[in-house]
């Protein structure tokens, strides 16, 4: 954008556009500031809460810290207290338990989904919009649903009961064992359409004539599916599975709303462990440490993935 | 208007004309009744909630006890809706659930607005005037959409309050600004990369800075997208429970709260029709945004979860 | 003798439209057909009815005397080569050649013999391990003609394989195909909208239009006796000139001059006078003392030269309208110079102005 002075006998003209040149320099310098300024909330958020707030986090999980913040600092006792306590080791249980069963179940169920909606069916924008209504729904009003929808005396229970079928059970957050698969119905119910939606696209976008080649060598449709078509939707799945990992980790309203963490301990969750320690059990210091384990599979998991990453960029230039 | 072959050689040795001939017939086979039949197998899965929070708050207390979950009322009401907007108690205050809805519009009202205008300048700022850092910024950022709340809520709270935030509406917002950040960002970075740099540059060429291209180039442009981020943002903050139970305070607690509280509450008598009329009533808002918004809500969910 | 492939009055519409009309078409047995025309004339949406991707609305397909109508591609006897390869990518290249056959159950020996065989034909047999990715665009082209090959059948659907390569690669595959051809002696029918491709591999082209087979002959006289003038103006690059005039007996007048239709071979000779357009092809003009030998010459001046390094082509004007030849490069042209020019009408072609038929 440099201009080039016209040669003229006119010394304004050419003083002009050798200060418009200088001025180049200065305006760079000026664009970054105001981008600076710009940006400044996210300087904040980035640096004041995921850095700082962390930090902060780490530190009082080695202190006593009870109602208040303090800097007394008791070395690991926070951590050793935490995992001889039956409440954090039973969190800790059931998050995986929880985690494990409905990332599967909503992947499968997901997939299934995608594939039947694959087919060409009439009304695929209805059928849409039913699969993808809960996820419009807070997870309170989906735990305070399924609450009431598994109630024993009031609930699909009886109501099959009434029907005829007498010896008919369904009200697993009675019972200890089984409250915890309540919880994954509800949070199946809630994220499933998502997946189904994900999938499908990805689904989508897997080149037609792969199919074309597919059914001239004779392959049958669910194979096409599953050998084929599946392995081609790597990004899709990925995303999926990131979704509900982020999603499962947060579990918080819904166990609040569903099961109070109950009966007894048996839906315990280590969302749950931290907001309980900072609130009524006024003891901020467990709270913390609870909150600092929650942290460290997430940092495991993005150290993994630039592992990974570098990796392959060294395959990469390697074949290059 | 045809052209024959050539002839070659004798006659086209017998061919049987008789045989099949145009469309195959679509037989409605075993398979296609399958599908239809898992499709709307799950389709009940899905619906049943809903039919039986609306058929639940229609009824009264009595006709309930009497169990037939999936029944419609035998005796219409709409007494247990009146009760759950006007007079519902949670802990001492009975006033129903209109505080909370009015406190929930003001938080979605305020939030949406500021957390996707912030979030749009972001993206505006990484695609177009990245500076020394931004990009680590940036990763800081979405390394934070992984993060576990309770990892950093409790600093949070103790820096709020130090500012006098805590429990106050102001603090609200800022609260869901800086959790809403990270994929709004992402979301509006990955749209204004995809636009057309010429646009840009042909801006700067004309002499605008960062904010007049900002407001009178991208801004009007990003239309579509910031729709998306409006329905994303208005679900997810009214559908919000953690940071309206711990940032809020009472003053304005946000409907959810007011909800779980409702229900919760086992003094006396568990009222089930107006429990579920309260569940209605706080669903009613993002399923009414949802079944307005459409293929919209589709692309959000799409494009928000795509990970750059 | 049996056609290998015979096409009885295919219809194909897609609601109200009309993509394929009372469409007929006889392959015989070992034979190259391509079905040549621009984009949306057909040629891909018949290829498909062919192999059973798509549904017809009326008519009958059959292959090897057998009616295929309502019949599955796999139960065909079809082998199919795509465009974009559609190679299943995460499979290797042995896989992807004996996915079809494991699927049918077919017995290991004759799995391996046949892919095997088909790896020794195509020269892909030091890549059997490797995966798509691994592979260049012509090596992927040969995989995906091999999984055809392994399905052991008559007849081989091309549906534009060389469209994604560049034009090296193109050429070099377009003559291995033309190998592969002479080889196995199955009937090939082939897509394209690449008239080189055409011309140098068929036995026959199909030249398409808006669904309708437009002319079905030999490139030879595809190329000098078109049956009308879209066939003329498609085929030939660069491509036939045209100069409307009037066709009387054996005249054909233009402004300005009266050319002599002495030895054209008329296919339906005009009994009156009519408006007419006669093609003539820019090799069949030639300049200077040559053009003064032939049945027809004319003064012109040349306007423009386009120097193509292997010839150069003019352009001139005979009353009024524009004509270009071709000329070697060795001979000296500049706009402007006056020049003589002629031709043989006998080779060129007449057609009606109106209905673009030939006459």
């Amino acid at each position: 954008m440099a201009q080039i002075a016209p040669v003229g006998d006119d010394v304004d003209t050419r003083t002009v556009a050798v200060a418009r040149a200088q001025s180049q320099p200065r305006r760079s310098k000026k664009f970054n500031y105001q981008s600076v300024i710009g940006t400044m909330p996210m300087i904040v958020a980035a640096v004041g809460v995921f850095v700082i707030c962390i930090i902060f986090s780490i530190i009082w999980s080695f202190t006593n810290s009870k109602l208040f913040p303090n800097f007394n600092f008791i070395g690991w006792a926070q951590y050793q207290r935490l995992w001889s306590t039956d409440r954090w080791i039973i969190s800790v249980n059931n998050i995986w338990f929880f985690g494990l069963l409905s990332i599967v179940f909503n992947m499968v169920f997901g997939y299934l989904l995608a594939v039947f909606m694959d087919q060409r069916i009439k009304q695929e924008d209805l059928f849409r919009s039913i699969f993808l209504y809960p996820f419009a729904m807070s997870l309170v009003v989906t735990g305070l649903v399924w609450q009431w929808m598994m109630d024993p005396n009031l609930g699909i229970q009886s109501a099959v009961r009434q029907w005829g079928w007498t010896n008919f059970e369904f009200a697993p957050l009675i019972k200890n064992e089984t409250a915890i698969y309540g919880l994954v119905l509800g949070g199946i119910w809630n994220g499933v359409g998502v997946t189904m939606a994900i999938l499908l696209a990805g689904l989508r976008g897997v080149d037609a004539e792969i199919w074309k080649a597919a059914k001239v060598d004779g392959i049958p449709a669910w194979r096409t599916y599953l050998f084929i078509v599946l392995p081609m939707m790597r990004g899709a799945i990925i995303t999926a599975f990131i979704l509900q990992c982020t999603g499962v980790v947060r579990v918080f309203d819904l166990v609040i709303a569903m099961t109070q963490g109950g009966p007894g301990v048996s839906t315990q969750m280590p969302a749950v462990y931290v907001i309980q320690h900072i609130t009524d059990r006024v003891n901020v210091g467990q709270g913390m440490a609870a909150a600092t384990m929650m942290l460290l599979p997430v940092m495991v998991l993005i150290g993994l993935q630039h592992v990974l990453q570098w990796r392959a960029n060294k395959a990469r230039s390697k074949a290059a | 208007m045809s052209t024959q072959a050539m002839a070659t050689g004798g006659p086209a040795g017998a061919l049987d004309l008789s045989g099949p001939r145009g469309a195959k017939p679509r037989r409605l086979t075993i398979g296609r009744i399958g599908v239809y039949a898992f499709l709307v197998v799950a389709a009940i899965f899905f619906v049943l909630p809903l039919w039986v929070m609306i058929v639940t708050s229609l009824k009264t207390l009595p006709e309930i006890r009497q169990g037939f979950l999936f029944n419609w009322p035998a005796e219409l009401t709409f007494d247990a809706w009146l009760k759950a907007w006007d007079t519902a108690c949670t802990g001492r205050d009975c006033n129903g659930l209109k505080p909370g809805f009015w406190n929930s519009v003001k938080i979605t009202a305020l939030s949406v607005p500021v957390s996707i205008l912030i979030a749009m300048i972001n993206g505006y700022a990484l695609s177009f005037w990245k500076y020394k850092g931004s990009e680590l910024l940036f990763g800081v950022l979405v390394f934070g959409a992984f993060v576990p709340y309770q990892v950093v809520i409790y600093p949070l709270i103790i820096g709020l309050r130090e500012l006098h935030l805590f429990a106050t509406l102001p603090g609200i917002v800022i609260v869901h600004t800086i959790f809403g950040m990270p994929i709004l960002t992402l979301l509006f970075r990955n749209f204004f990369a995809s636009l057309p740099v010429e646009l840009f540059k042909a801006a700067r060429v004309d002499g605008a800075g960062f904010w007049g291209i900002f407001f009178r180039i991208m801004l009007p442009m990003s239309v579509p997208i910031a729709i998306v981020a409006v329905i994303l943002q208005v679900t997810g903050i009214w559908n919000d429970f953690l940071f309206g139970t711990v940032f809020a305070g009472r003053e304005n607690m946000p409907m959810t709260v007011q909800l779980n509280n409702i229900v919760t509450t086992t003094t006396g008598v568990r009222e089930y029709n107006v429990n579920m009329a309260a569940t209605i009533l706080t669903a009613a808002v993002p399923l009414v945004v949802y079944f307005i918004s459409g293929k919209w809500f589709v692309r959000g969910i799409a494009a928000g979860a795509v990970k750059g | 003798m049996q056609h290998s492939v015979s096409i009885k009055d295919l219809s194909l519409n897609f609601g109200h439209v009309k993509v394929l009309e009372s469409l007929n078409l006889e392959v015989a047995q070992g034979e190259f057909i391509v079905l040549l025309g621009p984009s949306g004339c057909g040629k891909s949406t018949l290829l498909n009815c062919i192999a059973g991707l798509l549904d017809v609305s009326d008519g009958q397909i059959f292959i090897g005397g057998r009616n295929v109508t309502w019949e599955e591609p796999k139960d065909r006897g079809i082998g199919m080569v795509f465009q974009s390869y559609a190679l299943y990518p995460q499979m290797t290249v042995e896989r992807n050649l004996s996915f079809g056959l494991r699927v049918a159950r077919m017995k290991k020996d004759e799995i391996d013999r046949r892919v095997t065989r088909a790896a020794e034909i195509l020269q892909i047999g030091p890549l059997l391990g490797r995966k798509p990715v691994e592979l260049s665009g012509g090596q992927r082209q040969r995989v995906a003609i091999g999984r055809a090959l392994v399905r052991d059948v008559d007849v081989f659907l091309f549906d534009e394989p060389l469209s994604n390569l560049d034009a090296k690669l193109r050429s070099d595959l377009r003559v291995e195909i033309k190998r592969l051809h002479q080889r196995l002696k199955n009937t090939m029918i082939y897509v394209t909208h690449d008239q080189i491709e055409a011309m140098t591999l068929a036995d026959r082209i199909a030249i398409m239009k808006n669904g309708v087979i437009q002319q079905l002959d030999d490139p030879h006289t595809i190329y000098n006796r078109p049956v009308n003038l879209f066939v003329a103006g498609f085929i030939g690059s660069p491509s036939m000139n045209f100069l409307r005039g009037q066709v009387s007996g054996a005249n054909f007048a233009v402004d300005g001059a009266s050319i002599p239709l002495n030895g054209y071979k008329f296919d339906n000779e005009p009994n009156s006078t009519i408006e007419g357009v006669l093609g003539v092809r820019p090799e069949h003009i030639a300049v200077g003392e040559d053009a003064k030998k032939m049945p027809f010459s004319i003064e012109s001046e040349i306007e423009i030269v386009e120097p193509m390094g292997a010839d150069t082509i003019a352009w001139t004007k005979i009353g009024g309208q524009s004509l270009t030849f071709r000329a070697a490069s060795e001979v000296h042209l500049v706009p402007g110079q006056k020049i003589t020019i002629g031709f043989d009408p006998a080779r060129g072609s007449v057609f009606n102005a109106d209905s673009g038929e030939r006459v």
